[in-house]
């Protein structure tokens, strides 16, 4: 192996070690076996929640989300979605903390507004700084803004994840230039998070060099979630393993696969 | 005594901590968290911790999200 080839190195986020570079969302599912069964199909080892008012007086053996996928197993990361400022990001980060038990790595978004559910990145900045001087580990959501990364960056997130496109909205990655922006100059691993439809988007960011993605919509929406879950794994991989591999130089003109030598019309 | 329970008035017959409200509301033993006027209360502290009338308490638990 030559010196300058590329070397796979784990996934490593805030001193966690993951061998997989898929994180899966839990939201959207049927119910929890569907969701344990998705999850454990995309061999994620890192997977999100959401942090809400617990429903009272309804049915107090509802089931916990928490014991389907049990935390000795699985790392949580906690998200702050459905905030829109600074304030109910980290009131919920530290909610969260208290909930998992001083567990400090969470997912910092800080939406701007319903329709687009587009990054505040006013807001996010803020909390990411606020959040970093509590001893939070904080992965963030962010619009795929190179200037934006670096900030966070130098704020002390441990990862930077731009959207590839909508939150949901399944359109892949619809700025491939601007993401390639962003890993030159990343000092953290870069993750897509929001957009991916399908596995060729998931490998196509991975391709490109991205430490991981993130994905909940293209499993949980998927007619076979559980089985899309396994195929996101694979991409993942493939990527992963193509990045590492370094592609063919793309040519303007045709190369043959087959010698010219030795042909019967020569 | 009356507080501000997960964004709705309720009513309580009397002072109470954490703990009994976590009880009365059958939660004892669940994955919660609790914060009373924006400031996390720690597990820990449950059982001393007395509530005031118009305390704002929100209880939350994990449910699934992206």
């Amino acid at each position: 192996m030559s010196a300058d080839q590329r070397q796979d190195i784990p996934l490593t986020v805030a001193g966690r070690v993951f061998s997989s570079r898929l994180l899966v969302g839990t939201g959207k599912y049927r119910d929890f076996d569907e969701t344990a069964a998705a999850v454990e199909a995309s061999g994620t080892e890192l997977v999100t929640v959401a942090v809400r008012r617990t429903n009272l007086g309804q049915n107090p053996d509802e089931p916990n989300l928490l014991d389907a996928l049990p935390t000795s197993r699985y790392t949580i990361l906690p998200n702050t979605a459905g905030c829109y400022t600074a304030k109910d990001a980290v009131r919920t980060c530290k909610l969260a903390r208290e909930l998992l038990d001083g567990h400090n790595l969470v997912k910092l978004e800080v939406l701007g507004d319903d329709g687009t559910l587009y990054p505040n990145v006013v807001e996010t900045l803020k909390a990411a700084e606020t959040l970093v001087n509590d001893g939070f580990d904080v992965m963030v959501y962010t619009s795929d803004d190179p200037i934006v990364a670096k900030e966070l960056e130098r704020i002390g997130c441990c990862a930077v994840m731009p959207l590839g496109s909508l939150i949901g909205s399944g359109h892949g990655l619809l700025n491939p230039a601007t993401l390639e922006i962003i890993l030159e100059h990343a000092e953290v691993p870069i993750l897509v998070d929001a957009g991916i439809g399908t596995p060729s988007d998931a490998a196509l960011a991975m391709e490109m060099g991205c430490a991981g993605v993130l994905i909940n919509s293209a499993i949980a929406h998927a007619r076979q979630p559980v089985r899309m879950a396994h195929a996101m794994k694979l991409a993942v991989e493939a990527g992963r393993e193509a990045y590492l591999a370094e592609r063919m130089p793309r040519r303007a003109s045709a190369n043959p696969s087959s010698p010219f030598a030795g042909r019967i019309n020569a | 005594m009356h507080i501000q329970l997960n964004g709705d008035q309720r009513e309580f017959s009397s002072e109470l901590t954490i703990s009994e409200l976590i009880d009365q509301l059958a939660l004892t033993g669940r994955r919660i968290a609790v914060e009373v006027n924006e400031e996390i209360v720690p597990r820990s502290q449950h059982a001393e911790m007395h509530l005031s009338p118009g305390d704002r308490v929100e209880i939350v638990h994990a449910i699934g999200g992206g």
